[in-house]
């Protein structure tokens, strides 16, 4: 009985997806079928003459996305491990209860504080020494508004924070006492102890913890609209307005009308679907060609 | 009509069976959906109504004109709120889903444009085509001499021009770009008119909502963007004085929008748009929001409340206007309202 019970809830959550696929399918097909295969190799977005390319959207959404897992991993891995392994319980406690209220936090606000304080941040420190140190590169040239992929990739970081600091953090605590005993043994220091004998046991959890986080850097919608200048075209600054597939989504459906346009706004969701599916296996690729083949799980 | 006897009969034994232990529960309960740039005037001026009338409730959820289209056409709201009018395809696609379809403006709002230029007062002077050049790119820094030309005595800074636009798809834009339709050619052909487009200028940043187009203007010096006058007038923004067909310069104010609209008397769901109208005080860019609903109402009782709310809301109720600094209806409009809603049948 009580397997049928968690059998059930397994296929429950296949069906959903399952299904939440099939609906996404048919009500993209309009939209698909106007849009054309161009449409994947277009940066023309203007609804209003039936164009509708699609390619400003997917940079967007890829190039924050990779700015915010650069920024929030390390970082995040970072505070897991001084939580887990360095802090004093007085200290570790209420930070690490204060790294999950951050989750707690509705992306719109994230959103608001984006515009109105770290936008005229970037624009006024940030961008302007970022152009002068590392100007050579054209990622980091051109003007600077405020708002553009690199504002919009910095919120994201500081938003899927908690997901990479709170989930490793588990992870962490969860490496056998032995394991670190055994490299203490051994004559091991604090930091051996945590990079050949914490890190490499919990390696497959905190790779979780950054697919699970890079997944909600891509489908952020609101926050990512307030602060990326939402302008539908491909510039290598990092300083340039640009614009992503969830925040387009956000920002037009509510009006969007018309036999296709409403379609096209959905088969965008469908694309963000794709690529997130595809970015998450190529990462799951690289971390297997890196650990020489063997199986992401217990490696010790 | 049996079939909508024997409905009547079980909404009222329904009615009847919900009502019985709270007796304070309304008797009717109106429903509508869309556009969100009148929701501040409609929240507070239903408040006001059903506080008169205890046997009425009035729900309305802004959410957006295009929502409000599809949920008025799927009958899942007695009335739908949208900044434009149904246009001739999707009129065709209510009236096939449940007969002719009387649409009328509600309330009434002016653009204002905004910016964000240092050591430059508010009330600048721009005349249309400088607004359409700016929009399109073609003048892209605040030291431009057409600038200076029209703007003798103020001090322009060498800055470049940000162009901020509406992100999301809004009424607000369908106004202000049918406006630059109407006085450039180039624009016309080049980006045209719709509720998003495709902005030209390369210096473009896209803000979401009115708020999140004030803030941009507010963050960045050089910026230049449009909001709605409610939102401009509420908020500590300098904002400019524009050139209107006469080529007077007027600032946007209730009083030059009305002026606006009741130079163009003969307003229909046809023919709807009111920018660039003559008159010495008219601002050039206004437009109104727009209340849809059924001539035959399924439900009399229900009709008749739906048509008291509305002509109340053109009447007594357009004084609320003015307190959330929308603009209220020019007389000539209003009693044009009115007639259309006499057509509804109940």
């Amino acid at each position: 009985m009580f397997r049928l019970v968690l059998v059930a809830a397994a296929w429950v959550v296949l069906l959903i997806a399952a299904a939440l696929f099939f609906t996404l399918v048919i009500a993209a097909l309009p939209g698909i079928r106007a849009a054309g295969v161009g449409a994947l190799v277009s940066a023309t977005w203007d609804p209003n003459r039936a164009q509708f390319g699609v390619l400003s959207f997917v940079y967007g959404t890829i190039v924050t996305s990779l700015i915010a897992i650069a920024l929030a991993g390390p970082i995040g891995i970072a505070v897991a491990l001084f939580l887990s392994e360095l802090a004093p319980r007085w200290l570790a406690a209420p930070m690490g209860l204060l790294v999950e209220l951050l989750a707690a936090v509705p992306s719109v606000i994230f959103g608001l504080w984006g515009l109105f304080v770290l936008a005229p941040l970037m624009r006024t420190v940030v961008d302007p020494f970022l152009r002068s140190s590392l100007g050579f590169m054209p990622a980091f040239r051109g003007d600077s508004y405020g708002p553009g992929l690199l504002t919009a990739g910095v919120i994201l970081a500081i938003m899927i924070l908690p997901t990479v600091a709170a989930i490793s953090r588990d992870v962490f605590q969860a490496v056998p006492r032995d394991q670190r005993e055994a490299m203490y043994a051994l004559g091991a220091t604090t930091w051996e102890m945590m990079t050949k004998a914490v890190l490499p046991y919990a390696r497959s959890g905190v790779i979780g913890a950054l697919v699970l986080a890079l997944g909600r850097a891509q489908g952020e919608a609101v926050a990512v609209a307030l602060v990326i200048g939402n302008s539908p075209k491909i510039v290598a600054s990092l300083f340039a307005p640009a614009y992503t597939l969830a925040s387009v989504v956000a920002n037009e459906f509510s009006e969007a009308t018309g036999p296709t346009y409403p379609s096209v706004l959905i088969a965008l969701g469908l694309l963000l679907f794709l690529v997130s599916v595809t970015v998450n296996v190529i990462a799951r690729l690289l971390v297997w060609s890196v650990s020489g083949g063997r199986p992401a799980a217990h490696t010790v | 009509m049996l079939s909508n006897l024997r409905r009547k009969a079980a909404a009222v034994a329904a009615v009847g069976v919900l009502c019985a232990p709270v007796a304070t529960l309304a008797d009717t309960q109106i429903v509508g959906a869309g556009a969100t740039f009148p929701f501040p005037f409609y929240s507070r001026a239903f408040y006001e109504y059903t506080k008169e009338h205890s046997d009425v409730s009035v729900n309305y959820q802004p959410i957006g004109s295009g929502g409000g289209i599809q949920q008025f056409t799927a009958k899942t709201v007695d009335f739908g709120g949208s900044d434009v009018p149904l246009n001739s395809r999707e009129y065709k696609a209510a009236e096939d889903a449940n007969g002719a379809v009387i649409q009328f403006p509600a309330t009434l709002g002016g653009i204002a444009i905004a910016y964000n230029v240092p050591g430059v007062p508010s009330h600048i002077k721009l005349t249309a085509s400088l607004l359409a050049d700016i929009y399109l790119g073609k003048i892209t820094n605040w030291s431009s001499d057409d600038l200076k030309k029209v703007n003798p005595g103020v001090n322009f800074p060498n800055l470049p021009i940000v162009v901020i636009h509406r992100a999301d798809a809004s009424g607000t834009t369908y106004i202000f770009t049918d406006y630059l339709s109407k006085v450039s050619s180039e624009w016309k052909t080049k980006v045209g008119n719709a509720k998003s487009v495709n902005w030209p200028a390369p210096s473009s940043v896209g803000g979401k909502g009115n708020d999140g187009v004030a803030g941009s203007v507010r963050n960045t010096p050089g910026a230049i963007g449009y909001i709605e006058l409610a939102y401009a007038l509420e908020n500590d923004i300098p904002y400019a004085s524009l050139q209107n067909k006469e080529g007077n310069y007027v600032l946007p104010s209730p009083a030059s929008v009305i002026a606006a609209a009741a130079a163009h008397p003969d307003v229909s769901w046809r023919n709807f748009s009111i920018v660039n109208e003559p008159g010495k005080g008219s601002y050039p860019i206004c437009g109104y929001s727009w209340v849809m609903v059924w001539k035959n109402q399924a439900d009399p009782a229900k009709g008749k409340q739906l048509v008291e709310l509305w002509k109340w809301m053109l009447t007594d109720g357009q004084a609320y206007a003015a307190k959330v600094k929308y603009v209220p209806l020019p007389k000539n409009v209003q009693e044009k309202a009115i007639a259309a809603l006499s057509g509804i049948h109940s």
